[in-house]
Order: C-alpha cells, then sequence, then structure tokens
C-alpha cells in the first residue's frame, strides 16, 4: 500500500484544522473570564457555565429539546419497522415510488417543510403546540430511522424466522421473540441516529415553535440573531460535549461512518 | 435477498401506517403550501383566498428576488466546488492511512454533522469576527493577505463556513466509492510504468467520479437550502432563498410571498437534482458499457 507523501500531510493537518477550529474557538472562548467575547490566555473561568442557570427559557428549552427528540425518535421507529420489513422482504407495484416518498424528508429543504407544517397546523388548530413540534419531528427523522431499520432487515437470515413458524410459534410471537431481536441493532442505531437528527433541528422548528415551548437550538438561534456573547458560548459548549459523548457511544457500538451512510452494523 | 413471490396485499398492510402519515402531513401540507403561494395579501385583512398568479409575476420580475435567488445558486456552486476539491482529496489520502489512523480522522471528519450547526457557525463567526477575527490575523500572520478580509455579512463568509458544514457528506461519499476500489489495480498501472500522477488522475480519479458527483448534488441540495447559517453569518440584510422566505412569513407576515419563494426553491431544487442524476447516469452508463 503507497504512503501520504509530506504534502498530503501537510494537507491532511490543514484539513482536520479547517474542521476541528470553530468547534474548538466555541469551547474556548466559553472558559473565558471576561463579559465579552475573548479568548482565554492565563485565566479560565466557569462563570459563563454558571451563568446558564440564570436563564431558565436555556434549561427548560434542552428538557424540551431532549423530550422531543426522545418522543419523536421512538415514534418514528415503531412506523419504519413494518414499512422496512415490507420494503426489505417484498417485491410490489410501487415499491420503489414508495422509498422514495419515504426518504423524501431528506430532499424537501428544512425550510419548505417548516413552512408547510407552519401553514397546515395553524388551519387545523395545532399551531404552535407541542403535538405539531412532535408530528414535524416524526417525519423529519424518519427517514433515518428507515434507512438504518431497513439495512438491518435485509441482512437478516430469514430461516429462522421459519424455523420458529415450522415449530409452531405464532406470527405475533415470531415477531416479539425472532424478528424484533433480530433486527435490534438497526432499531437501537436508527433510533439513536433519528434522535440526534431532531435534537439538533433548527430551520424547520423555527417556524413551528411557540416562544414558550422552543427547542435548544431555535432557542441558540434566535439569541445569536440578536447578539453574541459568551453565555451563548458556554450553552453551545456544553450541547457539543453531550453530542461529543453520543457521538463516541455511537462509533464504538456501530461506527459513525455506516451509521451516517445509512448502512448499519454489518 | 429473499423476496417473495406473491407479496399480495402484506406490503401494502405493512406500510399503511406510515404511508398515512406521510399523506396526512408531508403530501396534504406541501399541497396547501403551493396553493397559499396563488392567495393574495393585504396588509389590513392578511391573507386572501383568492386565485392569483400575482406572487409568481412578482418573484419572476423583480430584480430583488432575482438578486437573491442567483446569489443561492452562486453560493450553493462555490460550496460545492470547494467540497469537492478539498474533500475528495481528503478522503483519498484519508484511505492511505493505517487503520487505527483512519479511525480517528474519520471520527473527527464525520463527527461534526452530529453537533449542532448553531454551534457550528457559531464557531465561525467568532473566528471571523470583524476585521479582528483570528482568520484574518493568522493569514496576516502568515503573509497570505495584507489586508483582513471581511468575511461577517458577506458570501466569502456564507460559503467558508456552509463549506465547513456540508464538507462531511462530501468526505463520506468518496470515501464509500473509495471502498469499493481494488488497491491492486493502482499497483498494477504503478507496475506497468505509469508515474502517481498518471495512475491518480487515470485510474483513481475516474473511478471516484460517481462519489464525487453524488456528494456533490447533495453537498449542493443542502448549501441551497441551508437556512441557519447563511442567516447567521449574513446577517438581516445579506439574504439568501431560504432566508427570504423566513423574512416574508415571521416578519413581513405576507405568507403566500414566502410561500411562492419556498415552492420556486423546491421545484428548482428537484429539477436541478433530477436533471444532474440523468445527466451523472447517462453519462457513466457510457463508461461502462
Amino acid at each position: 500500500m503507497s504512503r501520504n507523501g509530506p504534502l498530503a500531510l501537510v494537507f491532511h493537518a490543514l484539513f482536520i484544522a479547517f474542521m476541528l477550529a470553530p468547534i474548538l474557538v466555541v469551547c474556548v472562548v466559553a472558559f473565558t473570564p471576561e463579559g465579552y467575547l475573548s479568548i482565554p490566555t492565563t485565566d479560565w473561568s466557569l462563570r459563563w457555565f454558571r451563568a446558564i442557570a440564570r436563564y431558565p427559557e436555556f434549561i427548560s428549552a434542552f428538557w424540551n429539546s431532549l423530550g422531543l427528540a426522545a418522543l419523536s425518535s421512538a415514534i418514528a421507529v415503531a412506523f419504519s419497522v413494518p414499512a422496512a420489513l415490507a420494503i426489505a422482504r417484498y417485491r410490489f407495484r410501487g415499491r420503489e415510488a414508495l422509498t422514495a416518498l419515504f426518504l423524501s424528508p431528506l430532499m424537501i429543504p428544512h425550510v419548505v417543510l417548516g413552512i408547510a407544517f407552519l401553514r397546515f397546523f395553524t388551519q387545523i388548530g395545532i399551531g404552535g403546540t407541542f403535538t405539531g413540534l412532535v408530528i414535524a419531528h416524526v417525519v423529519i427523522v424518519f427517514p433515518f430511522a428507515l434507512r438504518l431499520v431497513l439495512a438491518s432487515a435485509v441482512g437478516m437470515d430469514r430461516a429462522l424466522e421459519n424455523a420458529a413458524i415450522s415449530l409452531g410459534a405464532s406470527s405475533s410471537s415470531v415477531f416479539r421473540r425472532v424478528t424484533l431481536p433480530l433486527i435490534l441493532p438497526g432499531v437501537a442505531s436508527g433510533w439513536m441516529l433519528a434522535f440526534i437528527q431532531s435534537f439538533d433541528e433548527v430551520t424547520m422548528t423555527v417556524f413551528i415553535a411557540a416562544p414558550g415551548s422552543s427547542t435548544l437550538p431555535v432557542r441558540m438561534f434566535l439569541y445569536i440573531q440578536d447578539n453574541i456573547d459568551p453565555l451563548v458560548t458556554s450553552v453551545s459548549a456544553v450541547v457539543i460535549a453531550v453530542t461529543v459523548v453520543f457521538m463516541v457511544a455511537m462509533d464504538r457500538l456501530y461506527g459513525l461512518e455506516k451509521l451516517l451512510s445509512g448502512r448499519g452494523k454489518d | 435477498m429473499a423476496a417473495e413471490d406473491r407479496p399480495g396485499l402484506a406490503p401494502y398492510a405493512l406500510s399503511a401506517p406510515a404511508i398515512a402519515l406521510f399523506a396526512a402531513v408531508v403530501l396534504v401540507p406541501i399541497a396547501l403550501t403551493v396553493l397559499l403561494s396563488f392567495h393574495d395579501y393585504s396588509s389590513t385583512e392578511g391573507i386572501l383566498t383568492v386565485f392569483v398568479l400575482k406572487n409568481w409575476r412578482e418573484l419572476f420580475a423583480d430584480p430583488y428576488f432575482r438578486e437573491m435567488f442567483l446569489r443561492t445558486l452562486r453560493i450553493s456552486l462555490w460550496v460545492t466546488a470547494i467540497c469537492a476539491v478539498l474533500g475528495a482529496s481528503e478522503a483519498y489520502i484519508l484511505n492511505r492511512m493505517s487503520a487505527r489512523w483512519k479511525g480517528i480522522f474519520l471520527l473527527v471528519i464525520l463527527g461534526p454533522l452530529l453537533i449542532s450547526v448553531v454551534a457550528r457557525t457559531l464557531g465561525w463567526a467568532l473566528l471571523f469576527g470583524g476585521s479582528t477575527g483570528v482568520v484574518n490575523q493568522g493569514l496576516m500572520a502568515l503573509g497570505v493577505i495584507s489586508a483582513p478580509i471581511p468575511f461577517m455579512f458577506t458570501e466569502t463568509g456564507i460559503v467558508v463556513a456552509l463549506s465547513h458544514v456540508l464538507m462531511p457528506f462530501m468526505v463520506l461519499s468518496v470515501w464509500a466509492a473509495l471502498q469499493r476500489l481494488d488497491p491492486q489495480i493502482e499497483n498494477a498501472a504503478r507496475s506497468l510504468g505509469a508515474s502517481p500522477a498518471t495512475v491518480l488522475r487515470r485510474v483513481v480519479l475516474p473511478q471516484v467520479m460517481p462519489g464525487v458527483l453524488s456528494g456533490g448534488i447533495i453537498v449542493f441540495a443542502l448549501a441551497a437550502s441551508a437556512f441557519a447559517t447563511p442567516a447567521i453569518i449574513g446577517g438581516r440584510r445579506l439574504k439568501v432563498a431560504s432566508t427570504l422566505a423566513y423574512d416574508e412569513f415571521l416578519n413581513t407576515l405576507n405568507w403566500p410571498m414566502g410561500a411562492a419563494v419556498a415552492v420556486l426553491l423546491l421545484v428548482a431544487l428537484v429539477l436541478i437534482i433530477v436533471g444532474s442524476n440523468r445527466l451523472i447516469e447517462r453519462r457513466y452508463q457510457a463508461v461502462f458499457e
């Protein structure tokens, strides 16, 4: 196998610096002891992390985001399991069209979805409610859940199901005791990826979230639009830290690159 | 893969819940939005449920709107080009590393995808930070530039930040193409006397090109519909299509106009994506025949 030359390694170092710089700078500035944005050199302080406690809107938005992400990704997975089994096992008329429909939230700009949901929810009377947020988030995270459940359903050995059936198991116990355990890695990783997509979503949510029930990214976005101060860097640093923990866990469990390219666990 | 001969109604029954969900909360709302774009708006009476072409006519006639859409296109093309050149090179370099380093750097490059885009854009806003930003200080210290480049509230800034936000998609796509490449082909070309540059140009590049192109489509589509990054870096004045739609909806409250902007963005994107997919398929069919 040929090795990388020195020029390639310099490029690589610059590239990694480019990818990490904006994330690191947020985390470093969050520790500033000053009252304004600055890069701490000698003194590091936690004052801006403590300051978060004085802004209950960030804290309530954080819990709101967490609940929304957990609930909407669970619902999305529940909807995606039967759909994935149908797509993985059967050749039927409209199969390609259906797959395209289910993956369409990946391609439709979130601004368009936000506008469509805002108009629709106002018309049916659930504008600005948590229910509306959950429905909208189920739709946008559905493709992520579907792809990973699908990957594990395609790779599943049907002989095990047939063995259970021939041994007299009912179809519900075949699903519960054979099928579901076999596709569980896909279900679990699909839920995790859906969770993080919901937790990060800002573009669509900014249209439909009411000021009282906003999510954390929307709060951060609206706050930054008014002014950028160390408070929002410390909030972002917390979000980054939580995400990194989640990311490393996902990478250890399933391999990040497989999850993100939708191939699931090998 | 075990596919059954006569599926009957089973697949439809299994996917019925998801179909119902998508019909009710994707297809219906989008149809309503298209309809909304043909309604009229008056600042005193709000949305008037009439059928007019007024918004669409204005959208195509007014140079103000044309400028926004051209800016969106220009930014997306730049971001796609930058991601293609840098991302493909990095994926190639990464692929030649030892398994251990590969794993670590792949995590570093793909990880940012999971970090909130607001936090990542905030990072760029801090790095740009007017004329005193770290980026300008660094470039000036290195002698690359003599005067600070304005990044905040400029297209340049949006392009740099969006390239960072979308880069992982390109690396992922090229990386996937490289995994299908047999390293022995490269070695064969070398042993037959091809220079490394020739191997890269005649052997590696043609084989990873589908990866670069499909990554390019993803990056272009996401750049054209990006919202948070252009909103934060571009500020309130430098608008792109998606921030324009947002303004019409939540500041001007002219929902029909906002809906027209959104529908135009959607239609333009679908046409561009389907068109370039066709082109790529035709071209690569010719190569592999």
